[in-house]
């Protein structure tokens, strides 16, 4: 398999590995094109969107803080306390304050996307960062998902899959988020106690951050393991908490030894001896290095960067990567960018909603300047702010994304974006610079042909090259 | 926005954006197909795995308040249905529909999956198919296609994405609120020219035109009547309170007021989605997804909120159908079950067989549908989960077979690959 040349490599580079071109970028990736992705690897990780920059544990307190206060709220509603404006006042203070820092956390990492010259780092990060989805279904992992992102992800992007792992799975995001913090062994100090106080106390053992770690995280569904593995996986990871805010590690990881089940546990055919927090990791240590992981996740690599359905033989090249290099996500990277089968001309990945506004903003060197900016077109096209729909993280394939009504809302979207970005710029060189040597005839026309600038650039972000990468 | 909307000025919006008349104007109710022209199926698909025992709480099987413990529902709390069965306090509109004949339960009914893997089951739900990866596309868009030969039927999923479910050869319809599109633009023109050699936008398009013009209609039809105000179907602010297809995120401090709105949208969805379907010409066929019924933890709060949102969809269809309810059929059915038993968190994980709920006023009245296992120990699958007593393929062949009269061995080979051994459900209407 054959390069195509260096201007059509170039253009590829910056839509298709990147987050699509602002103004001059393609240009400056014409001399060495992979070397101009090559160049965007770096072992500290990715970049932090730059914010308010809380930590999990600030978070947790805020939350603490918040809930005090509804509590209070709620108290004074049933009339047993006393009716003070203030106080209600400061209840809904709070909530906004959590809502905006959220709102924030996303902004950030939007304007981050839209201005970063190092797209194909940032497309890394976003990966992963669905890959271990944490999602806003509860309200303490709403606020969490910044602080997971930055904590949890980015520095280890360019690190070992099993680091990678490890911070995912121990950081409270991901605890709260798939309900591992309050699980208990039911033969553990915890679960005694309980079943000693009697009543209806709602202790035990919740399986649902083990499933999701072999099935989604790790070897995959298909990967043979049963009902049994996975209860195994759960008390094995039994005392994986947070802490309370009357303990030392409040709202961080703590491993709590009398929540966590005695005994030793077998997982897909090991014995797993230990008797503490060393279980778990030790678990996710052997689910790191599987080879079913390395197929499982080399497979969603591919099919994220180039195509739906993905030349076998670029998804085999990353896999034996991967197993050489025990999971060095650096090396496979680089790897990916050095395989031809991800250089084809053709462009086989429709953009998501979030891919795409994101190279709307890029292609006229702007950013999103507030929330309400980019919020709602998200929200309108499938995509709501850090709400995927479920631990398996937003679909990535053209069939779910290019439907009727989501070409329908991005047009009435682009007409709007056009309004307000299009009064200055020359369409036509606004279409070389979008699209690069991947700018077709028929789109050319299109552009040069139309009745105002606006139409044109409406034209051009609606185009098929210009949806595709 | 929308009152200024009239018939007029619709056929003047589908001439100005190229729509083909044949979508607009009355291709169906042709004499030859009879009563099968306006037959409509809707299929709800909820997901996260929906805890049956929770939908239709078995209040009267004995063993149902031990497994159950601190999440269990009391008689007096439930909306009684016979002996043994009641409905979640929140399923009202249900309740109604299921004491004049027009809602049953299916108590025990699963997939062919059992891999409690919600991504593989609903894969299994959506395409028909035997076994994971069996088909790509859905089973409701091969009906499509099955029936193209014989008669034009339209799909129609809510929701801005394409559920797998419509997937397929046959270009269904989406649509989700939004904004209405400006019929004095050149723009959408301009784009079919565009997109006239692309074999997945140009389709997609054309279609995403269409469906806007029918929105129109179905929302002005809404806007004349008194009980609903459109105007929230077409927000979307910052924070929306959320609409069923987009994720509807339970916050676990969702007041009553968010609720409320959350029911509000659910309920002018179904009602929006009733108004396409009693056009002439409109989708015969719908397909609605609803989120968040993955209730691991602190199940009783969020599963109250998430079947208050199902009843209103199908309060709001009810309604939106008008006198068309009675050529309808709607089932709504989830990927898997939960555990009989409570977990250790007050919620349930992944199980097998749960509640499927069938509707509409072609449904013929009677009791439960398929067997109830029990939750005896003996009784339960691999003494974890309600037992499975009904494929829910069976359940869709004999809708499929019964009301839209669809051929037996297309159903057998086609629609639901290799199952000529799954029986269709006959007799539901």
């Amino acid at each position: 398999m054959s390069l195509p040349s260096k201007d059509m490599m170039a253009a590829i580079a910056v839509t298709r590995f990147g987050l699509g071109a602002r103004p001059g970028e393609i240009d400056a990736a014409k001399v060495d094109p992979q070397g101009f992705l090559i160049g965007q690897i770096r072992r500290e990780g990715a970049d932090i969107p730059q914010d308010g920059g809380d930590t999990s544990a600030q978070r947790f307190e805020q939350m603490r803080q918040y809930q005090q206060q509804r509590k209070m709220e709620r108290e004074q509603k049933d009339g047993q306390a006393d009716k003070t404006a203030a106080n209600i006042q400061t209840f809904k203070d709070s909530q906004r304050e959590l809502r905006d820092k959220v709102n924030a956390d996303f902004l950030a990492r939007a304007r981050l996307g839209a201005n970063t010259p190092a797209g194909f780092r940032e497309r890394w990060a976003l990966f992963w960062a669905n890959h271990f989805t944490v999602s806003a279904t509860k309200q303490i992992t709403s606020v969490l998902i910044g602080p997971f992102e930055r904590e949890a992800i980015r520095p280890y992007v360019f690190n070992s899959f099993e680091n990678l792992l490890v911070a995912s799975s121990t950081h409270p995001a991901m605890l709260t988020y798939l309900d591992q913090a309050q699980s208990v062994g039911p033969n553990s100090q915890v679960a005694f106690n309980a079943a000693q106080r009697g009543g209806k106390s709602k202790v035990g053992l919740n399986e649902n951050l083990a499933r999701e770690i072999m099935e989604l995280h790790t070897v995959g569904v298909d990967a043979g393991y049963t009902q049994a593995d996975v209860t195994e996986f759960a008390r094995a990871l039994t005392g994986f908490s947070i802490g309370r805010d009357n303990e030392e590690r409040a709202g961080q990881f703590v491993f709590r030894v009398n929540a966590h089940e005695p005994g030793g546990r077998t997982i897909m055919g090991r014995h797993y001896g230990q008797s503490d927090v060393a279980q778990g990791l030790a678990v996710l240590k052997d689910l790191a290095a599987d080879p079913r992981t390395a197929r499982h996740v080399c497979g969603q690599i591919a099919r994220h960067f180039v195509s739906d359905t993905p030349p076998p033989s670029l998804t085999a090249r990353l896999e034996r990567r991967w197993m050489e290099t025990g999971g060095d996500l650096a090396l496979v990277a680089k790897t990916l960018v050095e395989s031809p089968e991800a250089w084809d001309p053709t462009p086989a990945k429709f953009k998501t909603p979030y891919e795409y506004t994101l190279s709307t903003w890029r292609l006229i060197g702007a950013e999103p300047s507030a929330i309400e900016r980019i919020a709602p077109i998200l929200t309108g096209l499938g995509q709501k702010p850090f709400s995927a729909p479920s631990p398996k993280g937003w679909p990535e394939d053209a069939q779910t994304w290019a439907s009727p009504d989501g070409l329908i809302k991005r047009m009435q979207w682009a007409q709007g974006f056009a309004a307000a970005a299009a009064d200055r710029t020359d369409p036509n060189a606004l279409a070389v610079q979008a699209l690069g040597d991947r700018l077709t005839p028929p789109v050319a026309k299109a552009v040069s042909r139309a009745e105002t600038r606006k139409e044109a650039f409406a034209l051009l972000v609606m185009s098929p090259e210009f949806q595709r990468r | 926005m929308t009152a200024q909307i009239n018939r007029r000025s619709l056929l003047s919006l589908g001439v100005g954006l190229g729509i083909s008349v044949n979508f607009l104007g009355s291709q169906a109710f042709a004499a030859s197909e009879g009563g099968l022209a306006r037959k409509k199926l809707v299929v709800i698909i909820c997901r996260g795995g929906m805890d049956g025992l929770s939908v239709s709480p078995p209040v009267g099987d004995p063993d149902y308040a031990r497994l159950r413990g601190s999440i269990a529902m009391r008689r007096d709390e439930v909306l009684m249905l016979d002996d043994t069965f009641g409905l979640h306090p929140e399923l009202q509109a249900v309740h109604a529909l299921a004491l004049k004949g027009e809602a049953r339960i299916a108590p025990a009914i699963a997939s062919p999956d059992r891999a409690r893997s919600h991504f593989e089951a609903q894969d299994v739900l959506e395409t028909g198919a035997a076994h994971v990866y069996g088909t790509e596309t859905g089973w409701l868009n091969r009906t499509l296609e099955s029936l193209a030969p014989i008669r034009r039927v339209e799909g129609l999923s809510v929701g801005s994405t394409a559920p797998l479910i419509l997937r397929g050869k046959v270009q269904a319809a989406s649509w989700s609120p939004g904004k209405l599109v400006d019929e004095t633009a050149r723009l959408p023109t301009l784009l079919q020219d565009l997109y006239k050699n692309d074999p997945m936008l140009g389709p997609a398009f054309a279609r995403g035109l269409e469906t806007e013009a029918m929105a129109q209609t179905a929302m002005t039809a809404m806007a004349a009547s008194p009980a609903m105000n459109m105007a929230a179907a077409s927000t979307p602010s910052m924070t929306p309170p959320g609409t069923p297809q987009m994720t509807m995120a339970s916050q676990a401090t969702a007041g009553d007021k968010q609720n409320k709105a959350g029911g509000d949208a659910a309920r002018k969805l179904g009602a929006t989605l009733g108004g396409f379907m009693i056009q002439a010409g409109g989708p015969q066929i719908a397909a609605v997804s609803l989120d968040g019924f993955d209730t691991h933890a602190g199940q009783p709060g969020q599963i109250a909120t998430r079947l208050s949102y199902v009843d209103a969809v199908l309060d709001g269809l009810h309604q939106g159908l008008g006198p068309e309810w009675k050529n309808t059929l709607v089932i709504a059915v989830t990927e898997f079950g939960r555990t009989a038993r409570v977990n250790g968190t007050g919620g349930t994980d992944h199980g097998t067989a749960s509640t499927g709920l069938v509707l509409g006023g072609a449904l013929k009245r009677g009791g439960i549908i398929g067997d109830w296992p029990t939750l005896s120990e003996k009784a339960l699958f691999e003494n974890r989960d309600t037992a499975p007593t009904l494929d829910m393929r069976g359940l869709f062949k004999g809708a499929l077979a019964d009301h839209m009269g669809v051929d037996r061995a297309i159903l057998d080979s086609k629609v639901f690959p290799d199952s000529a051994g799954v029986r269709p459900l006959t007799g539901l209407v």
